[in-house]
């Protein structure tokens, strides 16, 4: 039994310790903090059949991904198609940071998705831009994955 | 709540100035309190509805809610009543030191009060125990219905009169009452004694309202809400509860303060994607944009002469404190230290702007010179921000949220105050959740 637990304990240390260095690499990795874009999609609903309804940025950041970028060229081809849908952009940021400054942030993330759209010829008409600050997470939990998947902007269709 | 508040009368009967009287150094961290003894006030029994129990108790309970304003500075140990020898008539009119100061009373407030034809009146004196002494005597006249308030005065006065400083007990504080769950928040506005009686809801709940701040000259509060989901600053009179929006701005605008003199509004409008600072005058509603920068610029707030303005900018690539004259010239960045800064508030006495850190994965809670130097942090915790100012300028509120559960799914969110010494860090009992206080000058100057 003591045994036992002796490798038990043994196993969790190796096991935090690789958790660890995963952390620091994946950051490393990442390069300028883009490292911790949320690019699952447990939370994305869809506009249309693989039309994606919101990107996620990395922490203090409004830059565009990759990944949002192609899910915004998506968006802009759909409205393309059905003209008479207008929508809003939903600006949000993680609870990590000031109540005024995530406003400005969250402001900033959906006019950047805003921009992208336009350059993708949809008049600036049809779409509106609202921020949420930190207001309104879509997971409450107090960790890193939660906090990336509430940095984000959501397309939502206006009636 | 409506009824005008009045004194009719201050009588300064006498103030003895003498130099071997107690005083109380609030410049450091006070570890060794002052001994003080509040006695219940006298009850005349020739007031009206003296048998009423209401009446022959308001004695004791304004001399609690004076203990309770001594106790929370932290700098006071008011003691025991048990131990009381003298009786309150007696003590008032002459106190026999020697009985106190075996208690190891190094204070004594004692007082009396009558209640005649709808008026309260209500004397009280504090007495220098070791000195043998009347340090203060002072008498009041209002409505019974403002005890709580006669309190508060009384200990505003003996307060000044101790430390050498402006009280702050008479004070009201505003703040965002929270219910509900994270992801279906229901934010109210609410307003309090600084005690944490008195508790009122100013909204009801349907819209979301965000860092609400009083005018330091009057009864108005601005702050921002997203009625009919556009988010805007609002300006609401909490007497007669009328709101307007401030200005005219096609988009969202949000961080607003007042200015010192409380004519201007100064806050953040966002276009586009870039966040600036403005002014309005609410007399002649003239706008003036004070930051031209393709960055972050938000939480902007006066320095107390109106000369200048410290904000947060993300000009350098990350959040910082920076300042500029009130006519946007002359922008110097102030924070240097590692992490981020945030939500600078300019202390009331003009010689610290306090903010919220963000270092390491922590939220601190510090204060530094106006020109960056002399950086303290009083207070760290997982998160904690948006400090206000006690309008003596000693101690700070902020709101803090404790997490639960094993991801941190639950949390609280409560009001904490801290003394500037980084002592006395305690919290403010609130009805619900609350968040984003702002503290409201002296009710009665």
């Amino acid at each position: 039994m003591k045994f036992n637990k002796k490798i038990t304990n043994l196993l969790i240390v190796l096991i935090s310790a690789l958790a660890l260095s995963a952390c620091s690499t994946a950051k490393k990795s990442g390069g300028g903090g883009s490292s911790d874009v949320y690019s699952g999609s447990a939370t994305v609903e869809y506009l249309a059949s693989g039309v994606k309804d919101r990107v996620f940025f990395a922490t203090n950041k409004s830059g565009l991904t990759t990944a949002s970028r192609d899910t915004l060229r998506k968006q802009a081809s759909w409205m393309r198609k059905n003209k008479k849908i207008n929508v809003v952009l939903e600006g949000h940021g993680d609870e990590r940071g000031t109540r005024e400054y995530n406003l400005a942030l969250a402001e900033k993330r959906a006019n950047a998705a805003r921009d992208y759209l336009l350059t993708y010829g949809i008049s600036g008409k049809r779409i509106s831009v609202i921020s949420y600050g930190k207001e309104k997470p879509v997971n409450s939990a107090s960790t890193p994955l939660a906090w990336s998947q509430n940095r984000r902007s959501v397309t939502v269709k206006t009636k | 709540m409506k009824k005008i508040f009045y004194i009719l009368v201050i009588f300064l009967f006498k103030i003895n100035i003498a130099y071997s009287l107690i005083e109380v150094d609030i410049t450091r961290g006070n570890l060794d309190p002052l001994p003080i003894a509040v006695s219940p006030l006298h009850v005349d029994p020739q007031s009206d509805d003296y048998k009423d129990a209401k009446t022959k108790e308001l004695g004791s309970l304004i001399s609690s809610v004076v203990e309770k304003n001594f106790k929370s500075t932290g700098l006071f140990n008011p003691l025991n009543k048990d131990a009381f020898v003298q009786k309150p008539d007696i003590a008032h009119l002459k106190p026999r030191f020697e009985d106190w100061s075996l208690i190891t009373a190094q204070a004594l407030v004692t007082g009396k009060l009558l209640i005649k034809d709808e008026k309260l009146k209500i004397e009280f004196r504090l007495w220098d125990v070791a000195a043998n002494k009347e340090m203060i005597a002072l008498a009041f006249t209002t409505t019974p219905s403002n005890w709580r308030r006669v309190a508060h005065i009384i200990s505003d006065k003996i307060y000044e009169r101790l430390t050498g400083e402006t009280g702050y007990f008479d004070t009201r504080i505003i703040y965002v009452s929270e219910t509900g769950p994270r992801t279906q928040r229901i934010k109210k506005l609410a307003i309090m004694d600084q005690d944490g009686e008195n508790t009122k809801y100013l909204t009801l709940g349907n819209e979301l309202v965000l860092t609400p701040r009083f005018n330091p000259t009057n009864q108005l509060v601005t702050y921002l809400s997203y009625f009919r989901n556009l988010p805007r600053v609002y300006l609401l009179d909490i007497e007669t509860g009328i709101q307007e929006v401030v200005g005219n701005f096609p988009g969202m605008t949000f961080a607003p303060r007042f200015s010192p003199d409380g004519k201007k509004i100064i806050m953040s409008f966002a276009k586009d994607g870039n966040s600036d600072i403005y002014t309005m005058n609410l007399e002649s509603r003239l706008v003036e944009k004070l930051t031209e920068d393709s960055s972050i610029d938000t939480s902007p707030s006066y320095s107390p002469d109106g000369k200048y303005i410290c904000f947060n900018s993300d000009r350098s690539g990350l959040q910082q404190i920076y300042t500029m004259k009130s006519d946007g010239t002359s922008t110097k960045r102030i924070s240097f230290g590692d992490g981020l800064y945030g939500t600078p508030v300019w202390s009331p006495r003009g010689d610290l702007i306090a903010f919220t850190k963000v270092k390491g994965g922590k939220f601190y809670i510090g204060v530094m010179r106006a020109d960056g130097s002399g950086e303290r942090l009083l207070t760290e915790n997982f998160y904690q921000e948006a400090p206000s100012w006690s309008p003596n300028g000693r101690l700070l509120v902020f709101y803090r949220e404790t997490k639960s559960g094993k991801n941190g799914e639950g949390f609280t969110a409560k009001l904490w105050s801290i003394d500037i010494t980084g002592y006395n860090e305690r919290e403010l009992k609130t009805e619900t959740d609350a968040s984003d206080p702002s503290w409201s000058s002296l009710l009665s100057k």
